[in-house]
């Protein structure tokens, strides 16, 4: 008897193995272990057995049961992922297709570069502050201690809307304005981005309209030396920190002292370029301690408070950063220009 | 200003300092020099010569064979071809192996078979401005005075081995018009003194027979007139044209360059009249009269009017005062008795009649900026001095002069406590008065105070902040520390309005959308073609003087300005554009404008072509109402703006009447979008296009945050489609106001999600099916409950608009 058991054992296994087909292994599984099947045969065989050899043979044939469903099951698995592998095969895609597209659209450079800066002053505690595009000559010239027929005039030629009303050649009239509803309260400390016009005739290095951010920090005690401070902190965010600034006299009418502030040029590191003229240097802002005067017509005692104003052009430094050529490009809007700033 | 390095070295010594050396000092200090420039464009070799013999060259009618002595030991044999040379000359030669500025070599050669050992050169040749040159030196070969030195090297001779600095001046320091005050300048840099120039005047005439009256006295301070006769005009030596071309101001004659001269030196405008001219030589500063006329220098008539300072003898006009001088009096070849004007006006009159006149001379830049009123008569005698050097002429006995008022020098006080403060700086006294010292500015100094006398060549000085800035920029700008603002901290942040402008901008972007800038002005044809927001009627706000009629007005639409860019891409073969711009309209209702205008800031885009780019996928999907729809949408979305209507409207300019919708919440009006009229995109050769225009101070205005959250429903939803039939032209939103009107309570959400037209209904008919999704928040909803309400759906669509369900 048990030598029966394991040659059909013998027999089975080797015969589940060369199966190919799941319905051969249906067939096989009915063979040998359906109700008729050949183990169940031998089973009933057993009433023959002596008590003694019938635990024995009982435990035998349950090993030789559970060794051939292993291996039907086994079999059954390989055919089904075998099955299911052909299947997924025959759904193969090109993986190199392009993607479907997605919206992309992008920020103006000049938006860009506003809302670094405005993010860089945010962080060192400034408001953005702003103003009317079309203002009162007061504001625009006067409050900044340009008197009519001042020589300075001349540095900014206007479009006049009337005598008195003009488009700002400047954002500095929001400083006026901002000083005023301080009431002469300190510290105050903002930034005005915005669009200013003046009569040039448009070509590459000139616009009738630009873009202009200027600062202001007035409070007690404000020196010199804050001004540079706060200058190379927003040079450092802005253009690297290993920036370096430096400044040298100029002439505003509304600050006194006044500077031009030059950055080390960004293109050569300082060695000396086309991009810096071979200075190493490039000027990049005007600045100043507020004058006298204008903090008087604003309401504040010059006596007892100070303050630094600086100014920069948003297309300067965009065109710098980004090696634009030619100003126009910011306003004809050519979305081969604009779709370049899509990432950063 | 343009300042010639060698001119400027007999002032104050330069020795040690390179041109560039003091280019560099002087920008870093307050000068800034935007060019220094060799006066030499690339010379070599040439030397001045004698021509001994010219003859005709035997082969070539044109062409002149010289002998030239150029103090070589042997005569050189040279070919010219100048028409002009001649035996006797003192010319310029350039010797064999000499080097000219546009890259010629001179070799010996032969012309026409006879050898030349050299070229007779023009001025042009030598690289020399043929502006600044006298007419006669602009064609043909230069030919020098005879007193030319035979043999000498031509760069020395016509000041080519100069350097030209040329300063970018700030308004405020008019006083580096003049060689003097950039010595001065140069001078503090260097701490260095400045040297004056000797004047040397005899005075070897008779009684100066000039009478000066001011009569505008708030017009003219000083008037001084010098009186020369037997002056013979010529032209002025080397030395001196050398200086003036430096400069930039072309030689005349001796007489009028000295006056150039002088200018240059001294900042002070002169001029010289023709005293013969001047009836009993009788001088008269006065207003013009209204309409007055006179002939200008240039041959020009002028027509003066009442503010017009004048120059006049008892019976006309003589100059135009600080302009230009009248051709009535001017100085010729044969005048020989001179009136020398030195005198003073003020800037604002110059200025005033330059502008009027369109003139801008040498002399009115220095006027505008103001003249130094303590030198207006050592100017004039330097200038008198000269004058009889150059034409030896006889000097009149005296000056007759007139003066209203002279220059007092402002005193202006600084403490070094306010310097320390202003600059952050921690400056010892010691360092400061040596600073004033060098700037020669006299002062007293008490404690740590001082007390200082400006000189009037610095007008520009009047406030103590002014003397800080001297100290500053003297004692150098790198030497000042870096420190930030050490008062209380304050909170930098943005506005809610502003950072929602942020959010519009940013999700614009994010729909796939670039943000474009236009230009605010306008052309008046342009500014309405597509209309603004406005409801009320509004004037444009227009240019007093525009440039171009192109920017003329201030738009009051952003629609026309995106419709240029998109016609500038089309131009291009950009057809796929989505463009939006957030910017200010300017409006106004006043017909003139005497209040500001008032600026609102709009959100704007235009589509045309396709949003997404043609893909493999299917076919192209060019952009049409309800992507820009659905643009605006999701806009309102992202600003919680959750009850938009959309009404169909007709008469918006330059919209299609049936393609435009405009948005409300509620009263208010937020904008509209829809296609361009076609008449329009013809107008503008666009392509269908597509726009919205949004009031961002209203989006603003009705924008809401995320409040609490939604529990999650324990109960589950149940859907039902209704496919209605309705009359095509019953609106999808009428039919959704319905629904949810009946619907009440229980119904979740309505969803469109299909409209038909076509064959498999009647002709005027259109299908629409809408998902409706009901839930109870606490309980499973009852079919009965569903039924009810949704025959009470059917129910209403069919009394309110007609629909039947479609079977």
């Amino acid at each position: 008897m048990q030598t029966r058991l394991q040659e059909m054992k013998e027999s089975a296994l080797g015969q589940i193995s060369q199966v190919t087909e799941a319905a051969q292994l249906q067939d096989l599984r009915v063979k040998y272990l359906g109700k008729k099947g050949e183990l169940t045969e031998l089973l009933r065989g057993m009433g023959g057995l002596s008590p003694e050899e019938r635990p024995v043979v009982g435990q035998l044939v349950n090993e030789v049961r559970e060794a051939l469903e292993a291996a039907f099951s086994g079999k059954q698995k390989a055919f089904e992922e075998a099955a299911l592998f052909a299947k997924l095969s025959s759904q193969t895609i090109d993986v190199t297709l392009p993607g479907r597209p997605v919206p992309a659209g992008t920020m103006h450079p000049l938006s860009r570069i506003i809302e670094e800066i405005e993010d860089i002053f945010i962080g060192l505690g400034f408001e953005v502050a702003e103003g009317p595009e079309v203002e009162m000559d007061h504001f625009n010239f006067e409050m900044l201690n340009l008197p009519k027929d001042h020589p300075a005039r001349d540095m900014q030629d206007t479009f006049y809307v009337t005598e008195e009303l003009l488009l700002r050649t400047q954002t500095s009239p929001v400083q006026a304005r901002t000083m005023l509803k301080k009431e002469g309260k300190t510290p105050l400390k903002m930034i005005c981005p915005g669009k200013v016009y003046r009569r040039d005739d448009d070509d590459a290095t000139h616009s009738h309209q630009f873009t202009q951010i200027e600062g202001l920090v007035i409070d007690k005690k404000i020196g010199m030396s804050d001004l540079k401070g706060t200058l190379l902190t927003f040079a450092r965010q802005m253009f690297g920190e290993n920036q370096q600034i430096r400044l040298r006299p100029s002439f505003f009418p509304f600050t006194e002292p006044s500077v031009e502030v030059d950055l080390q040029c960004f293109n050569c590191g300082g060695h000396g370029c086309r991009v810096c003229k071979q200075t190493g240097w490039i000027e990049i802002l005007g600045a100043g301690m507020v004058h006298p005067r204008v903090l008087e017509m604003a309401g504040y005692n010059p006596e007892e408070v100070s303050g630094f104003a600086f100014g920069m052009g948003v297309e300067r430094i965009a065109m710098l950063k980004y090696a634009v050529e030619d100003i126009r490009h910011f306003y004809t809007n050519d979305v081969r220009f604009l779709r370049q700033f899509n990432r950063g | 200003m343009k300042v010639s390095y060698q001119w400027l070295s007999e002032y104050v010594d330069l020795s040690g300092t390179t041109p560039q050396e003091l280019a560099e000092k002087l920008t870093r200090s307050g000068i800034e020099v935007d060019a220094v420039e060799s006066r030499n464009a690339g010379v070599s070799g040439v030397v001045i010569g004698y021509v001994k013999e010219r003859s005709k060259h035997p082969d070539a009618d044109r062409l002149n064979v010289c002998v030239v002595d150029a103090g070589q030991g042997e005569d050189l044999q040279i070919v010219c071809g100048a028409a002009n040379v001649d035996k006797g000359q003192k010319v310029l030669v350039a010797l064999i192996g000499a080097k000219l500025p546009d890259g010629l070599n001179i070799k010996r050669s032969k012309l026409r078979g006879v050898e030349s050992q050299g070229m007779i050169c023009s001025a042009k040749e030598l690289g020399l401005n043929d502006k600044l040159l006298a007419k006669d030196q602009q064609e043909g070969i230069m030919v020098l005075p005879a007193d030319a030195e035979i043999g000498m090297d031509a760069i020395s001779y016509l000041g080519l081995d100069d350097y030209v600095l040329e300063l970018g001046l700030t308004p405020n320091r008019s006083d580096c018009l003049s060689m003097l005050g950039v010595a001065y300048e140069v001078a503090a840099i260097l701490g260095k003194e400045v040297v004056f120039p000797q004047i040397e005047l005899i005075e070897n005439g008779g009684d100066n027979p000039i009478q000066v009256k001011i009569e505008a006295t708030n017009e003219s301070y000083q008037y001084h007139g010098r009186h020369f006769t037997n002056a013979k005009i010529a032209t002025s030596p080397q030395w001196m044209k050398n200086r003036l071309m430096a400069a930039g101001i072309r030689p005349i004659n001796n007489v009028v360059d000295v006056t150039n001269y002088v200018l240059l030196e001294y900042g002070q405008p002169l001029h010289a009249f023709d005293a013969t001219q001047v009836v009993d030589r009788s001088i008269v500063v006065r207003l013009a009269n209204e309409g007055e006329k006179l002939v200008t220098l240039d041959d020009q008539e002028r027509t003066l009017d009442e503010q017009t300072l004048l120059i006049a003898d008892q019976t006309k006009g003589l100059a135009i005062a600080g302009v230009m001088g009248g051709a009535n009096s001017e100085i010729t070849g044969e005048t020989s008795e001179i009136i020398l004007e030195a005198a003073w006006f003020t800037p604002k009159t110059v200025r005033r009649t330059a502008r009027m006149l369109g003139m801008r001379t040498e002399g009115c830049v220095r006027w505008e900026k103001g003249v130094d009123q303590a030198r207006v008569q050592e100017a004039g005698e330097r200038a008198a001095a000269l004058i009889q050097q150059l034409s030896g002429a006889t000097v009149s006995k005296g000056i007759s002069s007139a003066v209203v008022s002279e220059a007092t020098p402002a005193v202006v006080s600084v403490t070094l406590a306010k310097i320390n403060q202003h600059l952050g700086t921690d400056m010892a006294a010691s360092e400061v008065s040596p600073i004033f010292e060098r700037l020669q500015f006299p002062y007293e100094v008490a404690g740590e105070k001082w007390t200082v006398t400006v000189p009037t060549r610095r007008g520009d000085i009047t406030l103590p902040e002014d003397l800080v800035e001297e100290v500053a920029r003297l004692y150098g700008y790198d030497n000042i520390p870096t420190s930030l603002p050490s008062g209380s901290t304050t909170q930098g942040q943005l506005t809610k309005e502003q950072q929602l402008r942020r959010i519009i901008r940013h999700h614009l972007i994010g729909t796939g959308m670039n943000e474009a800038i236009s230009y605010a002005l306008v052309h008046p044809d342009r500014v309405e073609a597509v209309a603004g927001l406005h409801q009320e009627k509004v004037n444009p706000v227009a240019l007093m003087m525009p440039m171009s009629e192109d920017h003329s007005v201030l738009r009051t639409s952003l629609i026309p300005s995106l419709l240029e860019t998109v016609a500038y891409n089309k131009n291009r073969q950009n057809h796929d554009v989505a463009i939006f711009e957030l910017g200010r309209v300017f409006l106004t209702k006043e017909e003139t404008l005497t209040q500001l205008p008032e600026e609102r800031l709009y959100v704007a885009g235009a589509l045309t072509g396709q949003l997404l780019t043609q893909n493999w996928m299917g076919a192209k999907q060019p952009v049409d109402f309800f992507q820009t729809k659905g643009i605006v949408e999701s806009l309102f979305a992202r600003l919680g703006i959750q009850a938009a209507e959309y009404k169909a409207v007709q008469e918006i300019a330059g919209m299609h009447p049936g393609r435009t919708a405009e948005v409300w919440v509620g009263e208010k009006r937020l904008g509209y979008l829809g296609q361009v009229h076609p008449g329009t995109e013809k107008a503008y050769d666009l392509s269908e296009t597509y726009v919205f225009q949004l009031n961002v101070a209203t989006l603003i205005d009705v924008a809401a945050e995320v409040g609490h959250y939604n529990q999650l429903p324990k109960s589950p939803a149940v859907t039902r489609d209704l496919a209605l039939v309705v009359d095509r032209s019953v609106a999808a939103g009428a039919l959704e106001a319905t629904i949810r009107k009946a619907a009440g309570e229980l119904l979740e959400s309505v969803t469109l999600f299909d409209v038909y037209m076509g064959e498999r209904i009647a002709q005027d008919k259109k299908s629409m099916a809408f998902a409706l999704v009901f839930r109870h928040a606490e309980r499973t909803l009852q079919d009965e409950e569903i039924q009810q309400v949704t025959t009470a759906v059917v129910e209403a669509l069919k009394n309110n608009t007609g629909a039947e369900l479609r079977m």
